[in-house]
């Protein structure tokens, strides 16, 4: 197993391995976002006190569980690249952020458009909105920090120290809701021992959590093939692989 | 079906909602392809070149 997970972290043996696996979460992702949207759109029936409207929760819950979900594993590879200097590991932080980014300021974007119908305005700083918009900060960090930095080694750990330090906003995030009195609505889809939803709209928020989780890891895959050709775009098994057209 | 895109009146909070969301999941995807082609693309026209030299 440890050897498995050292030899994984070698360009080689990862990217036909990332290829494969990639389709692998692709497949059952497209098909599981298809069955979640109906069941979001159609199925669901409508809730008692919000209408129509509450149907933002299936598209703002995933975004917002992605946007925690991504940061979290970035920080687990931000350890792995800072102790076993694991090349996958620097790569992962980097093409991760970019959809993390994306997500976390989707999860802002569907809260703000939730926001406005349900509290009469698009924005409040009220402690869970402001330490999510933090943590969209925290991804463009990331970002800002690999560009920064030209060689690409020391970029990488600069930003696992980053993913690392920044860690320390995600379960501010998640707990605001309990720990601060917030405009925000409290925990619904985690209490799974009594959750306050109906099956019926548990049922495809959780499918369009899923789904989109799988097509985050679709997403990732193909970025870290790409940035690992790239980076040893000088060796042998790349010219190989390039030549070969895969 | 005109019901059903209005979602009783909620349809312009609720669709752009729905765009964004889906627009950043197949927008990542999309460009991660992409990226990924271009990529290759120019690792095969550099090795090209170096070989044209040789």
């Amino acid at each position: 197993m440890w050897l498995w997970f050292h030899r994984l972290g070698s360009g080689p043996t990862f990217y036909p391995f990332a290829g494969r696996l990639a389709w692998l979460l692709a497949i059952p992702g497209l098909l599981l976002l298809l069955h979640g949207l109906y069941g979001a759109l159609w199925a669901a029936p409508v809730d008692y006190q919000q209408g129509q409207g509450y149907r933002m929760i299936f598209v703002h819950v995933p975004a917002a569980w992605l946007s925690l979900f991504i940061y979290s594993s970035m920080a687990v590879a931000a350890v792995v690249a800072l102790i076993w200097r694991m090349k996958v590991a620097e790569v992962y932080i980097i093409d991760a952020a970019i959809p993390g980014a994306g997500f976390t300021a989707a999860a802002l974007i569907t809260g703000m458009l939730w926001g406005k119908p349900m509290w009469g305005t698009y924005w409040v700083w009220d402690a869970r909105l402001t330490s999510e918009l933090i943590l969209l900060f925290l991804y463009l960090g990331v970002l800002a920090l690999d560009q920064a930095i030209e060689d690409k080694r020391q970029a990488a750990r600069a930003c696992a120290l980053l993913a690392l330090v920044g860690a320390v906003n995600v379960p501010i995030v998640h707990y605001s809701v309990e720990w601060w009195n917030t405009l925000h609505q409290g925990p619904t889809v985690s209490k799974f021992d009594s959750p306050s939803m109906d099956m019926r709209m548990l049922v495809p928020l959780l499918e369009l959590t899923l789904a989109s989780t799988l097509l985050f890891g679709t997403i990732v895959l193909v970025r870290m093939r790409a940035t690992l050709l790239w980076r040893e775009r000088h060796s042998r098994w790349v010219g190989e692989i390039v030549e070969a057209g895969q | 079906m005109t019901e059903f895109f209005a979602m009783g009146g909620y349809a312009v909070y609720l669709w752009p909602s729905y765009v964004v969301f889906l627009a950043v999941l197949f927008g990542a995807w999309g460009t991660a392809l992409w990226r990924g082609r271009r990529i290759r693309r120019a690792i095969l026209r550099e090795r090209r070149g170096r070989n044209d030299k040789r």
